[in-house]
């Protein structure tokens, strides 16, 4: 059938089951958005704020689902608006398709109104992108960026269009997702290299070695991250630790890897780490990460990380092993598989001894019940006793995020939605806007600080404007707090730059958007705002004044001794 | 073993636009320099083999070559061998010759070093040669002193020698990627 290429390039949505997409009109994408005025009942478009915005959105969405997310903007501008939310999902490996439009092929290189080269910028922080110039190539190209973003390690995909493509006809043959590897672009990658393309079988040799290393092990640690919340290996993960017998110290990435409450949970691991995950990784006699990268976050010193311990990493991508930190052995594929081919070649074990251990040392912070001001834990708690148990976090970055990280405890992959890699401030909103649209059933929060909120506030327009009752939580100290607290501790008190004293009033700002707000300085308080929040059925602000000196606790400097604690 | 050596790393990419920047950005993102970068079709005209060497130790070496294998357009990377490996490169040198006595000295040094003469004027001589690196600074060295007025060196090529490819037929395990692994 002859179409046009803005209609290919919906029909190719709708051939990946896409029913949502995030986004912001403008000059170049007008073809487009003019297509999808004729699919409004199998597309559902949602028009944020800012093209920001809409990226984090496509990003909550997918890190919520578990789907790829989609994102449109124009040419220029709107595309550059992006980046932020590109760099966002591509350091924590979350699946999103960006679509941008480019000026037409005539005035492409002649520096023209709303013209950049948003391939060249955005190549260092997507899996791959693409420039399409010739219609022919459109659904090939298309189909390609949904597999890619999809496949192995997710990560985020661009397509940038000429404008004139969108306008030019082309013959388009409907194919099911299923056969898209049989042709074309896709074809010819599987067929060149097809050991290269598959989700990779892991080594059995690899699995049975480390195999005889846990039976060899007497004091085994798994560190849970990211990479078994993107691979939903969870139910496997659980299986497998318990079958082992070993604690289990969790990145902020992984949270919902491994059930918060679960007795062999040692809690966060890193900068602000529990004590016990901490001195657990300084004392084990096997470190297994499971899609753990070791950050700088988490291996803050990589030479003296675990250096006592043979350290095993289970990754999908390669050029992660040995990356940051040197390993004895690594295993490469998905952490599902993996865990599967583990399980059956393990029998029941026991590490009382260890277990007691490790779990003589803390596993949560303890904190001062407070005077007359409220605490970051007992937001935390209000929260979690008032929400529903399987609500969705989303978070903005800062001590809030390290606050309700540890705070918390997540049951599910996906229940916590952070920027853990790239510490996108302004992240949260946009996030948690996606992960309400892709799960209307669940309570959704946004967790924030007064910097970070104020950044991408614009987005409560969104929240009220689609009706999504989502509740943000300010944690509201008047302060760049993290940055206040690194002043604190190794500044000299010199607190440049972080002190907040101005304005807006975020009831007021609340009420401007059209929903409602109330500013918290008491537990009472606090449970009245979020009763009357969950009960609204509208986005609800809460403003909770907290004390400017609260810290996040533990801390490990950057670069230190994963024990040296700072702080405890 | 940590050692920083100049490496040559074979890459075969597609012959697409941006691979050339896709795969010299992951040098530049850790601050290498490329001291030499060859690139040109095989073969099969939608295959281009990048030929580049770089200063660096094994550890690093190696997670370029991760890294590399990463991109979807790089079809395969192999990192040569020193000792089993051939390495050739050309070089153009235009020396100023404005006697017939400098003229003929010049066409001397070239013959030793098996050098063709490409292009006479009254007053210049071109010349070509195929080499290493150390043949090149040597016939640089004997030229120096008639006036060089201007180099070009076309970036070292090189393959393995004996039976070794860069194709999947002769690779071993670590150097297929898994990290790529898209559907």
């Amino acid at each position: 059938m002859q179409m046009t290429g803005a209609k290919i390039l919906v029909e190719c949505l709708l051939e990946q089951g896409v029913d949502t997409v995030f986004g912001y009109p403008g000059g170049t994408i007008l073809n487009v958005y003019n297509e999808l005025y004729n699919y409004t009942d199998r597309i559902r478009h949602i028009l944020t704020a800012h093209e920001q915005g809409a990226s984090h959105a496509a990003d909550g969405y997918a890190r919520s689902t578990g789907k790829v997310g989609v994102c449109l903007a124009t040419s220029g501008p709107g595309c550059t608006n992006l980046t932020t939310g590109i760099a966002t999902a591509h350091m924590d490996s979350s699946p999103v398709v960006f679509i941008t439009c480019n000026v037409t092929e005539q005035t492409l290189g002649k520096d023209s109104f709303q013209e950049v080269d948003i391939t060249g910028i955005t190549m260092p922080i997507t899996k791959c992108n693409y420039m399409v110039r010739d219609v022919n190539e459109l659904a090939d190209v298309v189909r390609e960026a949904f597999a890619i973003a999809r496949g192995g390690r997710p990560g985020p995909v661009l397509i940038d269009i000429v404008k004139n493509v969108t306008a030019e006809t082309a013959e388009y043959t409907p194919l099911p997702r299923e056969l898209h590897t049989t042709q074309g672009r896709l074809g010819a990658l599987v067929k060149r290299a097809s050991h290269d393309l598959k989700l990779p079988e892991p080594d059995l040799g690899d699995v049975d070695k480390l195999a005889d290393m846990i039976r060899h092990s007497e004091k085994p640690l798994l560190i849970c991250g990211g990479g078994v919340v993107r691979s939903r290996a969870h139910q496997e993960f659980l299986k497998l630790a318990e079958k082992i017998d070993a604690p289990v110290a969790i990145t902020v990435m992984g949270a919902g890897g491994f059930r918060g409450r679960n007795p062999l949970t040692t809690g966060m691991i890193g900068m602000h780490g529990t004590q016990a995950s901490n001195m657990a990784v300084d004392s084990c006699d096997l470190l297994i990460a499971v899609g753990c990268r070791f950050s700088d976050r988490v291996a803050l010193d990589p030479k003296t990380f675990a250096e006592q311990a043979k350290i095993v990493q289970i990754d999908i991508d390669r050029s992660e092993i040995n990356k940051n930190v040197q390993t004895d052995h690594h295993i490469i594929g998905d952490a599902k598989r993996v865990l599967q081919l583990l399980d059956e070649r393990l029998e029941q074990m026991d590490h009382t001894p260890w277990k007691d251990y490790v779990f003589s040392f803390k596993t949560e912070t303890e904190y001062d019940e407070g005077g007359h001001t409220l605490t970051p834990k007992q937001i935390s708690d209000v929260i979690a006793r008032l929400c529903p148990q399987d609500t969705m976090v989303a978070t903005d970055v800062g001590q809030h995020q390290m606050w309700v990280a540890q705070h918390f405890h997540y049951d599910y992959p996906g229940q916590l939605i952070t920027s853990g890699g790239f510490g996108t401030m302004g992240f949260g909103l946009g996030a948690a806007i996606g992960a309400k649209i892709g799960n209307p059933e669940k309570t959704v929060i946004h967790v924030t600080g007064d910097g970070s909120f104020r950044m991408n506030c614009n987005e409560l327009a969104t929240e009220q404007y689609y009706k999504l009752p989502i509740i943000t939580i300010i944690y509201d100290n008047r302060t760049l707090g993290m940055v206040r607290q690194w002043q604190t501790l190794l500044y000299d008190k010199h607190y440049s730059q972080t002190t907040l004293d101005r304005g807006p009033d975020f009831v007021k700002l609340a009420e401007a958007y059209g929903l409602s707000g109330r500013r918290v300085a008491s537990v009472a308080e606090l449970e009245t705002a979020v009763k009357e929040a969950l009960s609204c059925g509208h986005g609800y602000v809460i403003d909770c004044v907290i004390d400017m000196d609260e810290m996040v606790r533990p801390m490990v400097p950057g670069g230190e001794r994963i024990t040296r604690f700072l702080v405890d | 073993m940590d050692q920083v050596m100049r490496r040559s790393l074979s890459v075969l990419v597609n012959n697409e636009a941006g691979v050339l920047s896709q795969v010299s950005r992951l040098f530049s993102r850790k601050g290498y320099n490329i001291e030499s970068l060859a690139v040109g079709t095989t073969d099969d005209p939608e295959v281009s083999r990048i030929t580049i060497e770089v200063l660096a130790d094994e550890k690093h070496i190696e997670l370029l070559c991760n890294q590399l294998r990463k991109l979807l357009p790089v079809h395969s990377v192999k990192l040569l061998n020193p000792e089993r490996s051939l390495r050739r490169e050309l070089i153009l040198l235009k020396v100023k010759t404005e006697t017939s006595e400098v003229c003929n000295r010049v066409i001397q040094v070239a013959n030793i070093f098996r050098a063709s003469v490409i292009d006479v004027s009254p007053t210049t001589l071109t010349i070509a040669m195929i080499g290493e690196e150390r043949k090149a600074d040597a016939i640089v060295d004997l030229v120096k002193e008639f006036g060089i007025l201007e180099l070009v060196r076309t970036g070292m090529v090189a393959l393995e020698r004996g039976t070794d490819t860069i194709y999947d037929v002769t690779k071993e395990k670590g150097e297929f990627d898994y990290g790529k692994n898209v559907l």
